[in-house]
């Protein structure tokens, strides 16, 4: 029985077996980020970032069919302009971050629809939109877990910094001059795994996994250390029972991976015990102001 | 005593308005000095192009043998969010960014010294709390210990005691007097000049532009902190002929 709902799936299928790895990597790759995201409360920001990606993609495709590379590399360009172009309107203009970013990414959006409508509509770019978790090659496999390498190293050199920018920017910036640095820095991590998720979930679902586990943790853990790990072990039992689940009921797995985060998030909104809503109305053992 | 800090003829503002005009003064090293004047005459400011994130439209500041990481700023509203999940300990263990800068480690012995700065502050077995459960006058003194840390030669602080108890002050009070009592120039912003009469030996009374600067006694007179009001009513009202004036 047992054997039969969580381990046949695995055992008898291989792309069963990869799309269950992408996924690993895609959550280990992006979950650290996504806590970082919603603690500098740029939740959205990552969600805008997904839609300017996509226009990317679909260039990136247009130009040279389903090919891996190309649409990463488009991908990986067009987040890097809306998140370099984002940053230094904010930096160097009054306009605010957030809206510099809707403004560029707004803009990317309308020119990879109008990209692609010249081309006419077509059934892959659903591919684009969706992700193909279940038929993972090994090129696409290989770029997954070098994405999501590459990320947890860059993350672990940023560490303090990223930690004393979020925490206390002021103070970084009287102490040092890697504020920009390491805020660019960031924004990158930001892009790759959202590239890397696209090929997995698809650049709409992509973000869910970096956010809603991060989200989900933010009601368990106290510190970012346990935050991200807490984050990291939601993000991953989200995928095996989201896979799970399309396996069995035959549902469209990146939206039943997204949709098992989802439930996770809702029940740690009520039964988490950091700030939870049960929480929160029982009788405290601690104090906390 | 050698001079730490010269103002020439220094000119700080915003957007091409003035907030502190042709000051030309000298803060001596190693002396205790309150920036006192009215609101809108420019002390923040003054701080602020000290720190260098603003840099003057006129005039300029020497800063005799002082890197910028010799300074150590505590601004009036602080940019920190105090909903960010770290503990005191690692608030204040940022003070060391100096010795340990991105990728240093944080050894035993580091880590005393930031237990014994949260001792001196009166935080012990505060050490693992969160930030976000502090009171107001808990986390001063834990900016306070961070200070402290950082071991800076000249020290600007920005109204360091607006909002926080009586006990909490006479605290803080006594760290600011002993960084006096081992040379460093520490410089603070106050509005309460009782505070500044007992505690503070030197004043440099500000309203947009110099009004007297010299031993507190001699400056936080009367008539001086009538004169500062009505310099700086004169200015709210027209910036601009003010700075020709003073010209």
């Amino acid at each position: 029985m047992i054997w039969d709902l969580f381990l046949a799936p695995f055992a008898d299928f291989g792309f069963m077996r990869r799309a269950l790895l992408g996924c690993v990597a895609v959550a280990v790759g992006a979950t650290p980020v996504g806590v970082f995201l919603m603690l500098r409360r740029m939740s959205l920001t990552g969600d805008a970032m997904s839609h300017a990606i996509l226009p990317g993609a679909a260039i990136g495709y247009l130009v040279s069919g389903l090919s891996l590379g190309a649409m990463t590399l488009g991908g990986l360009i067009a987040g890097m302009v809306v998140a370099l172009g984002s940053g230094f309107v904010a930096r160097f203009t009054t306009l605010r971050e957030d809206a510099s970013l809707a403004a560029f990414y707004l803009i990317s959006l309308a020119l990879g629809v109008l990209i692609v409508s010249t081309r006419g509509s077509n059934v892959d770019l659903m591919h684009v939109l969706f992700g193909t978790v279940l038929a993972l090659d090994d090129a696409s496999l290989v770029l997954l877990c070098s994405f999501a390498s590459l990320s947890l190293l860059v993350l672990a050199l940023i560490y303090r910094p990223l930690v004393l920018e979020c925490a206390d920017p002021q103070f970084l910036r009287s102490v040092s001059k890697l504020s920009a640095v390491t805020h660019f820095t960031f924004l990158m991590l930001v892009v790759i795994n959202l590239v890397a998720g696209f090929h997995a979930l698809g650049t709409l679902m992509a973000v869910g996994i970096m956010i809603l586990p991060a989200a989900a943790a933010r009601f368990w853990a106290g510190g970012i250390g346990t935050m991200i790990a807490a984050a990291a072990a939601i993000a991953f039992l989200s995928s095996l029972s989201g896979l799970l689940l399309s396996f069995h009921y035959s549902l469209p797995s990146g939206p039943a991976i997204i949709l098992v985060a989802g439930v996770i998030y809702t029940l740690s909104l009520f039964f988490g015990p950091e700030g939870g809503v049960i929480a929160q109305t029982l009788p405290r053992r601690r104090f906390k102001t | 005593m050698s001079t730490s800090v010269a103002f020439k003829n220094l000119t700080l503002g915003y957007e091409r308005l003035p907030a502190v005009q042709h000051l030309d003064t000298e803060i001596k090293q190693g002396s205790l000095t309150a920036i006192f004047g009215p609101n809108g005459a420019g002390k923040s400011t003054l701080l602020k192009g000290l720190t260098g994130s603003l840099s003057p439209i006129e005039g300029h500041i020497e800063v005799s043998n002082l890197r910028a990481d010799d300074i150590a700023y505590l601004p009036q509203q602080s940019e920190i969010d105090r909903s960010f999940p770290i503990s005191v300990l690692d608030l204040v263990a940022m003070g060391l960014w100096r010795e340990i800068g991105a990728f240093g480690q944080v050894g035993r012995k580091m880590r005393g010294r930031v237990e014994q700065a949260i001792a001196a502050v009166g935080l012990r077995g505060f050490e693992s709390r969160a930030i976000g459960s502090l009171s107001g006058g808990q986390m001063q003194r834990a900016l306070f210990a961070r200070l402290l840390l950082q071991d800076a030669e000249l020290v600007l602080l920005d109204e360091p005691f607006s909002a926080i108890d009586m006990k909490t002050m006479a605290d803080l009070i006594g760290i600011i007097e002993l960084w006096h009592g081992e040379g460093r120039t520490v410089l603070a912003v106050l509005h309460d000049d009782t505070t500044v009469r007992s505690h503070f030996p030197e004043t440099l009374m500000l309203a947009r532009e110099l009004v007297a600067h010299g031993p507190t006694e001699t400056v936080l007179t009367s008539e001086n902190q009538f004169r500062a009001r009505q310099m700086c009513e004169a200015c709210a009202s027209t910036p601009h002929v003010c700075g020709k004036s003073a010209a």
